[in-house]
């Protein structure tokens, strides 16, 4: 028999974005399903076994798997019901506004959720070496940073001994320093841009206390091994090409990726949710409410995040937001928000008059001196001095509701006043 | 020492096919691997197109196996069932010259014997394909070509064979191949032996090795490497039709093909490799790729590509088939050169060696008790939800989704693993697990458990893709750890 349920609020995903937002929306007295495929809540914070979580959301350091205890039990304790071990396989908007999600699990078989409003908390996948065409090929030993973290701190089996990671994301840098931990050699770490991608204080702590190489303006232009992993050649880039004459072997048993998060969408466009290039994330409004009513998105679904605090605030305020849609009140007007100079987005992609909005920002560009400003309607409303621009780290800004009066477009500028090209 | 009847050497399409015809008849028959599991060769990295008939000149062997291979699927597939569309291919011109091409081969088309082929201007190609680049001028329209999943294909063929009778030995690399005057006597690597009164040399790139071990024909098989792109399934540039450019004088050209499972693919290249084992890809073969391709449909984008991969075609000097009994050593059938159209063939090729063994003195009896019909093969995302209701209440891990990205269930994967395929390649072939946008990032450490777990296998010896392809390096707490004291400056 194919189950029938019904609730106000469905959330998908039960990582740092969507146990927040259901704490928050099963805390006001509206009855909250948060689906996850895991068995266990938490998403990527259980494997995250390293500490440097909770800073500001909970305000004091957590390690990932202590965060995921924390905030399940916000979710819990407010009252939220938690279905794991448990697929979307289809969300589809009906004719009266609510949404239908077909849930599969192995617990209840088919079941057909019903909700007046969806929270899109999915989180992103990593980016992996397919999706990169790296030459060579295709051995054993090749591993997203994500899958090598997983294998490591939740199976307990060592990945490989001797390890190259491509890509300076944080979860390499992690990585890294875990592997030196286990005992796997790292024998370089391989960045195609000039500056590292992930935290300043990753590469402190998990290469430079290690002795690990970095090699900035590097590709790897070959994976080569039949059965497993031998060996990767590298290359110096010059303007984005690789200097083979000045190519190099390093040899390993184990590739690491760590090359970038791609949030996962797939059921955001299935719902025919707008989706944002800058970001691969919904178009949303200061409501984080999407292009279709009714579906709001916070955390990495909506853009990639560099700390999970950030991730439970925003998904938080997602939450809130909800609550808002189901009481009736109306939808925030959209004017729309522009990344201009220097900026790869800016979220939320529409301001509402008169409200005070937090926007979020991924510079292009790599600075110690640069101003942040918002022009309303060519209009210089809000400027801020910034000391220190890194593209590895999201810039946030809130701005008054009294500086936005009027309807309009807002545009975003990051202009340098010395600047080194990211 | 038991003697079978036939010994196959390869368990490609060719080998699988061959198997399969042999499981009709009174014969003892073994299939040998030299791979962990079958189809792992050639077959594995394959455009899975089932060409339309045209692109030979019918004096071929080749031609004449490629028209009665098409006209055999369909029946195939309804006796084994496997991923198989007749969604037609088309043949587009974007020049007067290539019109001119595109013309002598729909003439060659007709004259082969081809049913149904149509040429088309452009308003009819773009309402057959509306993808096309608008460019387009005219074509032809082939409908009985399509798409099939190659190793799927092989799987249900070696399945079928296995369940009439037909025994298949894995890792079964031949090193030795000798007659002793009533049969061939065949040792293994790992020195397994077996002997047989007739062996069928199908070893694809190796078919010249087996050859001169067997004191048969001397030939040369030369690799010829094409490299394949595949797109995320919800790329919105997936056509309906396989679009193939004007060909040229090596190759049938770089291909749009949307595979039978619902994704999209482009390529293949045609290079010669130095190497048989040389399955790497190259970076520029894909922006070049990318290019040719949006010629023909210009929604393909780089960014859609979630994965590449290559594979060797097996090519004689000839060019053609090379389908014969050995003229130098008795009871010993040559199955070499067979690279496209071989998929295609394949059904007609298993037919022909039948014949020849038989031509070569086997006696062959149609079995009375045939099976037919295989257990039919149950996947999560061709169910319907009331379906999927019954199936759980069998066994909930109908329900239990491993990989999200293709909808994989826990008991698909159980299956697999249960029918012998103990590699993570093995079973992503068999079921899809792994093959979807993620490429099995999120799923490969639970597909692992459930391999070891159902195969008693530990967890640190599972391999990719068999022999010293192992998946990790031990526990954690087997390696010595240096301190960071030691380990920094």
């Amino acid at each position: 028999m194919i189950h029938l349920q019904s609730c106000d609020i469905a959330v998908i995903g039960a990582g740092a974005a969507g146990l927040a937002a259901a704490a928050e929306t099963a805390a006001a007295g509206r009855s909250t399903i948060v689906i996850d495929r895991e068995e266990l809540p938490g998403g990527i914070l259980r494997q995250c076994i390293h500490n440097g979580f909770g800073l500001t959301y909970f305000k004091e350091e957590l390690t990932g798997p202590e965060y995921a205890c924390r905030i399940t039990g916000l979710a819990r304790q407010a009252g939220a019901e938690l279905r794991l071990g448990c697929a979307v396989i289809s969300a589809v908007r009906n004719a009266d506004g609510t949404f239908e999600l077909t849930l599969l699990s192995a617990a209840d078989g088919v079941t057909k959720l019903t909700a007046r409003a969806l929270i899109l908390a999915m989180g992103c996948r990593e980016r992996n070496r397919g999706n990169l065409a790296i030459p060579g090929t295709r051995p054993a030993g090749i591993y997203t940073a994500g899958a090598a973290q997983k294998l490591l701190n939740l199976e307990g089996v060592l990945p490989g001994r001797r390890a190259v990671i491509v890509g300076s994301g944080d979860i390499g840098l992690i990585m890294a320093r875990r592997f030196r931990w286990s005992g796997i050699e790292v024998e370089a770490v391989i960045e195609i841009m000039r500056h590292p991608s992930g935290l300043p204080r990753n590469i402190a702590q998990c290469l430079n206390d290690f002795g690990i190489p970095l090699h900035l303006e590097h590709s790897v232009i070959e994976i080569g091994g039949r059965e497993r992993v031998e060996y990767v050649d590298v290359a110096p880039l010059s303007d984005g090409v690789p200097q083979l004459e000045r190519k190099f072997r390093i040899l390993c048993d184990t590739v690491l990726f760590s090359v970038g998060l791609i949030p996962e969408n797939e059921l955001s466009a299935e719902l025919g949710v707008e989706l944002n290039p800058a970001t691969g994330g919904a178009v949303v409004d200061c409501d984080c409410q999407t292009s279709v009513p009714g579906v709001f998105a916070g955390g990495n679904v909506l853009h990639v995040h560099d700390l999970v605090d950030f991730v439970s605030a925003e998904a938080a305020a997602a939450g809130r937001a909800a609550l808002r849609y189901l009481d009736g009140q109306p939808a925030a007007a959209k004017n729309p928000v522009r990344a201009g100079a220097n900026l790869k987005y800016a979220i939320p992609n529409y301001f509402s008059p008169a409200r005070t909005t937090e926007f979020s920002f991924r510079p292009l560009i790599l600075s110690n001196d640069a101003t942040l400003t918002a022009e309303l309607n060519g209009e210089t409303v809000w400027k801020r001095r910034l000391r220190h621009i890194r593209p590895a780290e999201m810039l946030k800004a809130q701005l008054p509701g009294d500086l936005l009066q009027q309807d309009g477009e807002l545009v975003f500028n990051l202009i340098q006043e010395e600047v080194q090209h990211a | 020492m038991f003697t079978y009847d036939v010994a196959v050497i390869g368990a490609g399409v060719s080998g699988a096919s061959t198997a399969y015809q042999l499981g009709h008849y009174h014969v003892s028959a073994i299939l040998l691997e030299k791979c962990a599991d079958v189809g792992f060769g050639v077959s594995k990295a394959n455009s899975g197109i089932i060409h339309g008939g045209f692109h030979h000149p019918v004096s071929s062997l080749k031609a004449k196996l490629e028209i009665r291979g098409n006209f055999m699927f369909d029946k195939l597939q309804y006796e084994l069932d496997f991923p198989f569309r007749r969604n037609g291919i088309l043949v587009v011109a974007f020049s007067e010259e290539e019109m001119a091409t595109v013309r002598k081969l729909y003439e060659q088309g007709v004259a082969n014997g081809v049913r149904n082929l149509e040429m088309c201007g452009r308003d009819r190609l773009l309402r057959l394909e509306p993808k096309l680049n608008a460019e387009v001028i005219g074509g032809f329209f082939a409908p009985s070509g399509g798409t099939i999943e190659p190793y799927r294909y092989v799987f249900s063929l070696v399945e079928a064979a296995v369940r009439n009778g037909v025994n298949l030995h894995c890792d079964f690399k031949v090193e030795q191949c000798e007659n002793d005057g009533e049969a061939w006597l065949l040792t293994a690597a790992d020195g397994r032996r077996v002997r047989a009164r007739y062996v069928v040399n199908a070893a694809g790139l190796y078919a010249d090795e087996i050859s001169r071990l067997s004191g048969a024909e001397e030939f040369t098989i030369h690799a010829r490497k094409g490299e394949e792109y595949l797109l995320d399934r919800n790329s919105k540039a997936r056509p309906e039709r396989v679009i193939f450019p004007v060909p040229t004088k090596h190759s049938k050209g770089v291909l749009v093909i949307p595979t039978a499972e619902g994704t999209t693919m482009i390529g293949p290249t045609a290079d010669p490799a130095d190497d048989k084992e040389d399955t790497s890809t190259s970076s520029d073969h894909m922006a070049r790729i990318v290019a040719l391709v949006r010629q023909m449909v210009d929604g393909i984008s780089v960014r859609d590509v979630i994965t590449s991969f290559a594979g060797l075609r097996p090519v004689l000097d000839s060019e053609d088939f090379y389908i014969a009994p050995s003229e130098k050593v008795p009871r010993f059938i040559q199955v070499a050169g067979i690279q496209s159209p071989g998929l295609t063939a394949s059904p007609a090729i298993g037919e022909y060696v039948k014949d020849l063994l038989k031509e070569s003195g086997l006696t062959l009896t149609e079995k009375k008790d045939y099976q037919y019909d295989l257990p039919r093969h149950r996947e999560v995302r061709h169910e319907s939800l009331e379906a999927l209701d019954r199936l759980h209440a069998e066994n909930p891990a109908w329900t239990h989704l491993v990989c999200r990205c293709e909808k994989i269930s826990e008991a698909e994967i159980v299956e697999a693993v249960r029918k012998g395929h103990r590699t993570l390649d093995g079973v992503k072939f068999y079921t899809r697990a792994g093959m979807g946008r993620c490429q099995g990032g999120f799923c490969s450490a639970r597909i692992m458990q459930i391999i070891s777990r159902e195969s008693g296998i530990p967890l640190e010896e599972l391999t990719k893709k068999g022999g010293d392809s192992r998946l990790l390096a031990g526990r954690l707490g087997e390696l010595p750890v240096q301190t960071e004291m030691e380990a920094g400056k």
